[in-house]
């Protein structure tokens, strides 16, 4: 069992992830965040490895990984950053990246460095279901590392089905059909949604991410799923003067 | 061997539908239903109608007389430059439009690069009264200005893509966000051969029409459907695609795609993707795309905004690696050339895209007995900035 797989055995309410860019502001941000992350009280971490065309996502966290692809940031450096991180670092950590940096750099190779270094499992939105099911799946297992999928209120009770079938941490519900950081609208219509995803009683716990930037917003997804995700409201909020302070201020807000 | 696609959205080892799950929905409405709605005998006589009346089809196919002298063979031209709005791109805007009309969608979005995308995605929404948004590198919305009028006054919102390159690729990005955010009453038109499975096979059919025709023209020309050659220019692949399309399983037929050198394929200014590129996955395919080790994107270059993409269609990748097409590279000054060249022995200015195919006759050796079908996807006005400036034509 993987450190992401203890955390949501023992703890099933109120979990706090943050997602931050990896070589962003500066290139050797990447265990500074990290560790004051977890000081200041973040139960996991999404390590994001930036891409050139990352189309789910909003202007905070493509500006963020602009940035750290210009600071030199790879995936190769990134493991070698992460070289020392179970020497500071106790939480659960999760990778998020697209998948073409992923077939760079070898789906193989990419677990078993995940496993070497210390990360619990990867989030590669544009890596579809099928794919991974076919020919992925026997890799991440080998080496233990869980893949997370993405839902959103479009997708099928079939779609979720299968999901929670091949999901062995958390589920990601995406709170409403959009790119990162557009603010959460708790309309009707994303309460509904996610009611029924609960009614749904599936056998993974349920994260909410895309549009939580706030106290009010994570204490709204805390009360439909197991926790919640914060993503491009934590990327603006870093201050590359100030790390540590800054990352402070930021989670002394939420919680 | 197979070059078409097979059922699981793949060719060989290329396409798929590399999509995030936000996109999943749409993505697969339209899969379950494309090749249903495209079958139907409805649907085929409006389109086909339109073709006729409104694009202006069967689009002639001309023998360049000086032309074929010039290069000792028997050189056609498939004329895509004289359909309605200047380009083979309206077949396929024509097609979709119809498709997003029947799975009941009220908006429509699209990417451009050259803006004749663009502007045969206003025109179709002008002709059915939708609503249209197009994306924009904000570079090319500088360098392609009168396409960008067009789409203005044809009542589409022009969004500049300031990300990355600022170009098509960038374009592409920022609809794809678009459709993430819009997931229901949006369809978006793709302008090429790539994207997520079903739209390689959806816009290689719509422009399938291209080749169809060409085959009936040449035998009555010159009582053979097959050509010895084929060649067309490829961006995303889609005026070379429709080109190839009935002559694919025509093993005699010699496909060749013209990809865009910029100032030379090691110059670090090109875009010639096969050259280039390795095995990856980009707006939604796996196909050859041009990139880092780290599988970072590469920014392409070609004076032509229309070739100016790091990738290709996903069934040209399988051409390309299965060696039933022949995939060469043609430099800024080459296509320049013929640009010219053709202007000057055919009296037709072509669009810089179709003048990096006619560049490659020159390279080729040709007997007198040969038949070569090239495919002029488009024509020059929208460049005419770029020839005078390149040719120094202003006083
Ligand atoms: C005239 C013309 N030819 C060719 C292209 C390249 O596109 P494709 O490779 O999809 O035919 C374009 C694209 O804008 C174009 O305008």
């Amino acid at each position: 069992m993987n450190r992401l797989q203890q955390l949501f055995q023992h703890k099933k309410k109120d979990l706090l992830s943050i997602y931050f860019t990896a070589g962003y502001p500066n290139l050797n941000d990447t265990l500074k965040i990290a560790q004051a992350l977890e000081q200041n009280g973040a139960d996991f971490l999404e390590i994001g490895f930036p891409y050139s065309d990352p189309v789910a996502d909003g202007p905070v966290i493509q500006q963020s990984s602009k940035t750290a692809l210009d600071n030199g940031m790879t995936l190769a450096l990134l493991f070698e950053q992460l070289e020392d991180l179970r020497k500071q670092v106790t939480v659960p950590v999760l990778l998020m990246g697209y998948v073409n940096v992923v077939l760079q750099y070898g789906v193989e190779n990419f677990c078993k460095k995940c496993l070497e270094v210390g990360v619990d499992g990867c989030i590669i939105p544009d890596l579809p279901m099928y794919e991974y099911e076919e020919l992925y799946q026997p890799v991440f297992k080998k080496y233990g590392i869980s893949n997370i999928f993405l839902v959103t209120p479009q997708t099928t009770e079939e779609h979720i089905r299968k999901i929670d079938e091949l999901s062995n941490a958390f589920i990601y519900l995406v709170s409403s059909s959009s790119t990162t950081g557009n603010s959460l609208e708790l309309s009707n219509q994303a309460t509904q949604y996610f009611q029924h995803i609960s009614a749904l009683k599936l056998k993974n716990p349920q994260i909410i991410g895309f549009g939580i930037s706030d106290k009010n917003t994570y204490d709204t997804a805390n009360t439909y799923a197991s926790g919640a995700i914060i993503g491009s409201a934590f990327v603006k909020n870093i201050d590359a003067n100030h790390i540590e302070e800054s990352v402070k201020n930021f989670m002394k807000k939420i919680r | 061997m197979n070059y078409f696609v097979d059922e699981r959205g793949y060719y060989g080892e290329f396409g798929g539908a590399y999509i995030p799950e936000m996109l999943y929905p749409n993505v697969e409405e339209l899969r379950r239903n494309y090749l249903h709605i495209i079958n139907e005998p409805s649907f085929q006589e409006e389109f086909k109608q339109l073709l006729k009346d409104y694009v202006g089809r069967p689009s002639p196919l001309y023998l360049a007389k000086r032309l074929s002298k010039k290069y000792g063979a028997n050189i056609f031209l498939k004329r895509e430059d004289l359909n309605h709005t200047g380009a083979h791109k309206i077949n396929n805007t024509i097609g979709q439009i119809l498709l997003a009309e029947k799975l009941g969608k009220k908006r429509i979005i699209a990417e451009t690069g050259a803006g004749q995308h663009g502007v045969a995605t206003a025109t179709v929404c002008a002709l059915r009264g939708l609503e249209c948004v197009v994306y924009m590198g904000e570079i090319d919305i500088k360098r392609q200005a009168p396409n960008v009028a067009r789409m203005k006054m044809l009542g589409a919102k022009v969004m500049a893509a300031t990300s990355g390159s600022k170009t098509l690729k960038d374009a592409t990005n920022e609809a794809m966000r678009d459709w993430i955010n819009n997931p229901v009453d949006t369809h978006y038109i793709i302008g090429s051969v790539v994207g997520p499975h079903p739209y390689p096979d959806m816009v290689a059919q719509f422009q399938s029409i291209i080749s169809f025709e060409t085959k009936k023209q040449l035998k009555e020309h010159t009582g053979n459907e097959l050509p010895d050659y084929v060649l067309a220019c490829v961006g995303g692949g889609s005026n070379a695609m429709g080109m190839f399309y009935h002559f694919i399983d025509d093993e005699s037929v010699k496909l060749i795609a013209i990809e865009a050198a910029g100032k030379g394929v090691d110059s670090g200014f090109s875009a010639a993707t096969t050259t280039l590129g390795r095995e990856g996955v980009l707006h939604g395919s796996k196909s050859i795309l041009m990139q880092t080790n780290d599988g970072q994107v590469v920014e392409p270059h070609s004076i032509s905004a229309g070739l100016d993409y790091p990738g290709i269609g996903p069934q040209h990748a399988h051409l390309f690696k299965s060696g039933r097409g022949q995939y060469v590279a043609i430099t800024d000054d080459e296509a320049m050339n013929a640009g010219l060249l053709l202007t000057q022995y055919e009296g037709i200015i072509p669009a810089i895209e179709s003048a990096h195919a006619l560049a490659q006759l020159e390279k080729m050796q040709l007997n007198p007995s040969d038949t070569v079908v090239v495919c002029l996807s488009g024509r020059g006005d929208k460049d005419m900035d770029t020839y005078m400036k390149y040719f120094d034509l202003q006083d």
